[in-house]
């Protein structure tokens, strides 16, 4: 009997015990907290990196001390709406940028006018990812975009120029030179995500057409040309499986003459092993085609603590400073979005030279006022180039599809 | 194993009784009032817990997946957190999709197809391995790997085997003179190439419980048979068969939800594609709730939701079954 009673009352206790202390511990945020909690989908960097240093640093400076999260980049939109509904977002969330617009319609982010960052050195093209309505939320840590790496051996061999391939009719008859040699011609990623649809805007922006008309004949033509690239053997069938990593590990395999990638991958393409080029992806009629930027966008999303916003300011103002982008961009292998650290990444490395230009000739998923329509366009696009090119329908009946499932 | 609960309880036997008295011989009337108190609520001190582990963990996320699924939901009154109440709006949303017919129907293929070559494969294995062949313990432990690698290992080497330019696959199909199958990526073979995995993956686990259950039948009853002149095809089918019924029945059941909820397979494999292909309603889920940019949590929830409601009436036709079988 007694040892039952001690034991009752030591369950009861533990139970009385334990209720306020969950209560006492949520309370612990206090708005006089001089730890700033900032998010970034870069998991890849540690505290020994020099991203995280540099992120230390800043708070250094602004005197406070930095608390970073790494998020894998899927998983941190979710983990920033969700941060939002319950009341605790980080002070500084470092973004992937079609996801700023969303953010910010969700009434989560802050503009730069509420912070005073200042954005007037961004690139304009740059800029507008973040764009809703008439407001800008976030300034561009750097971009990155799409061009063509090309494998100089396997293009030699089938007697191609590549300086010659300005449109889609030279490229094509270059992938049938290759083809004809043995080689394989082209990889891309056409994988049902966004990271497909980020591969085929720049031939869909190529022939001209607009995401507000999937359908259009020019839309039509885009997805005719993968097509026939997968239909005729010029590309490979696994594109529709393909994530622009295993794309990349296809072209590194040294088989390909071209691989459709991003500025990312320079550092491995160093160690491929072959000599590779890059030549910005032709549009149909010729010359650069609009590739999608990528990248992120610094942003501060909204506190109750309005007072905290000075010190995020200045951890912004010095992640963004020219000095630590040029380090930042230099480490995460992007492209600077003000002209004064391009001109000094390209005076370090003149291989970045096309990567400039193409990023100069790059457009946001989410510009042309499209912001959060972006993602319902994007998914029904994707859904369509995986019908077309596993034959299931045709490039038209799959565009009109993707057509009246977006204008719902 | 006898021995071990008895020594607790006999050395609790022998300590003295003596504090318990001293309470009560000192004060009888406050001690009766107490123990009734204590009568009463300790049952109630007990239990709490495990009720409180219940309605955390369970009861509210069903509450909570039940609330998604009947508000329209954006990203900013998710957010917020006022999200108007809409009704059946979003179950009407997802099922005037026209991704609802395919996905359902891949749902169903996917997982009879799955439990009914499980079981049979499993089945049959069980009763090979039952017959105690030397090195069969070993094999046995083999049959097992598919069950203990982490999903998302074996997911992806299947992807890679059945890659269409540089999978072993259609490697080993070009040895023969066949040729090459577009397995993940052709709309008539992604789901049949999932299955397969699933099967795979699915097989280790209908073979363990039917193999315990195996052990049940007594071999008086085999031998009795083997005395009447049964062959081996009827010993399966006149003894073995209908005294593993109930054994089989909570397998099936367990495959069925199982089976009916598995995500991760079919995304690391195929994505639900190529263009819905291979989509079931826990991959279509997904896509709607985590899949694209702008999260669409109320379609997200209502498809969810109707999975469980699958699940749910597998269920109550087993406990029908069961009833009936005890009856």
């Amino acid at each position: 009997m007694t040892v039952r009673r001690w034991i009752t009352a030591a369950a009861a206790t533990t139970l009385l015990v334990s209720f306020p202390a969950c209560s006492s511990g949520t309370e612990e945020t206090s708005s006089s907290d001089s730890s700033y909690a900032i998010w970034d989908p870069y998991p890849q960097f540690d505290g020994s990196s020099g991203w995280v240093q540099l992120l230390t640093k800043c708070g250094t400076d602004a005197g406070v001390t930095v608390k970073r999260t790494g998020y894998d980049t899927t998983d941190l939109t979710n983990k920033a709406l969700l941060a939002a509904q319950q009341g605790n977002s980080p002070d500084v969330l470092v973004v992937d940028n079609p996801v700023v617009s969303t953010l910010a319609e969700a009434g989560a982010l802050t503009t730069p006018e509420e912070i005073k960052a200042d954005t007037t050195a961004i690139e304009p093209n740059l800029l507008a990812a973040g764009r809703l309505g008439d407001k800008t939320y976030g300034v561009p840590i750097g971009a990155n975009t799409l061009a063509l790496y090309y494998n100089k051996k396997v293009l030699g061999a089938a007697g191609v120029d590549p300086a010659t391939i300005k449109d889609w009719t030279a490229l094509t008859a270059a992938l049938q030179k290759v083809k004809a040699t043995g080689k394989k011609g082209i990889t891309f990623s056409a994988i049902g995500t966004e990271e497909g649809s980020f591969q085929f805007l720049p031939w869909f922006w190529g022939s001209g057409a607009q995401l507000t008309q999937l359908d259009s004949p020019q839309a039509g033509a885009a997805l005719t040309l993968w097509t026939d690239w997968v239909k005729q053997g010029l590309a490979p069938n696994s594109v529709l499986n393909n994530t622009q990593t295993t794309s990349w590990q296809e072209f590194a395999s040294g088989n390909f003459a071209f691989g459709e990638n991003g500025t990312w991958q320079l550092a491995n393409a160093k160690k491929t092993g072959f000599e590779y080029g890059i030549i910005p992806i032709p549009s149909a009629a010729g010359g650069t085609a609009p590739a999608p930027t990528g990248g992120e966008f610094v942003t501060a999303p909204v506190q109750d603590d309005t007072g905290r916003y000075a010190v995020t300011q200045k951890i912004i103002a010095c992640l963004t400073s020219t000095d630590n982008a040029l380090t930042t961009d230099t480490t995460l292998s992007y492209i600077a979005a003000t002209k004064a650290v391009q001109e000094k990444q390209v005076a370090q490395n003149p291989e970045l030279k096309v990567w400039v230009e193409a990023v100069g000739a790059a457009k946001g998923r989410t510009s042309d006022n499209l912001g959060t329509k972006y993602p319902k366009i994007s998914q029904p696009l994707w859904t369509a180039f995986q019908a077309a090119l596993s034959g299931s329908s045709t490039p038209q009946q799959a565009l009109a599809t993707a057509q009246s499932a977006a204008a719902k | 194993m006898t021995a071990v609960p008895e020594i607790p309880e006999h050395t609790a036997r022998s300590r003295p009784p003596a504090p318990s008295r001293a309470v009560t011989t000192a004060a009888p009337g406050r001690s009766t009032r107490t123990s009734r108190w204590q009568t009463r609520t300790a049952p109630w001190a007990f239990l709490a817990p495990v009720v409180i582990y219940l309605l955390a963990f369970y009861a509210y996320p069903l509450y909570r997946n039940l609330d998604l699924s009947l508000r329209h939901y954006t990203v900013r009154s998710f957010v917020r957190g006022d999200a108007p109440f809409s009704g059946l709006d979003n179950y009407r949303t997802v099922t005037g999709d026209p991704t609802f017919v395919p996905a359902l129907l891949h749902t169903l293929v996917f997982t009879f197809a799955s439990i009914a070559v499980q079981f049979a494969l499993g089945m049959a294995l069980a009763v090979f391995f039952a017959q105690n062949f030397r090195l069969s313990a070993t094999l046995r432990a083999l049959f097992l790997v598919p069950w203990l690698l982490p999903l998302i290992v074996s997911a992806s080497t299947w992807s890679w085997m059945l890659n269409s330019d540089s999978g072993i696959v259609n490697a080993a199909l070009g040895l023969v003179g066949a040729g090459p199958v577009n397995w993940l990526t052709s709309p008539d073979w992604a789901l049949v190439s999932v299955i397969i995995a699933n099967i795979w993956i699915g097989v280790p686990f209908n073979l363990v419980v039917l193999y315990s259950g195996l052990q049940t039948i007594p071999a008086q009853v085999y031998e009795a048979a083997a005395l009447d002149g049964a062959t081996g095809v009827q010993r399966f089918w006149r003894i073995t068969f209908p005294l593993l019924k109930p054994v089989s029945a909570i397998t099936l059941l367990l495959g069925l939800v199982y089976t009916l909820k598995v995500f991760d397979l079919i995304w690391i494999m195929t994505k639900g594609g190529p263009a819905n292909a291979s989509t079931t309603f826990a991959t279509w889920s997904y896509q709607f709730s985590f899949g694209s940019l702008l999260p669409e949590f109320g379609p997200g929830a209502a498809v969810g939701n109707l999975l469980i409601v699958m699940a749910l009436i597998a269920g109550l036709f087993y406990i029908r079954i069961q009833r009936r079988s005890v009856s």
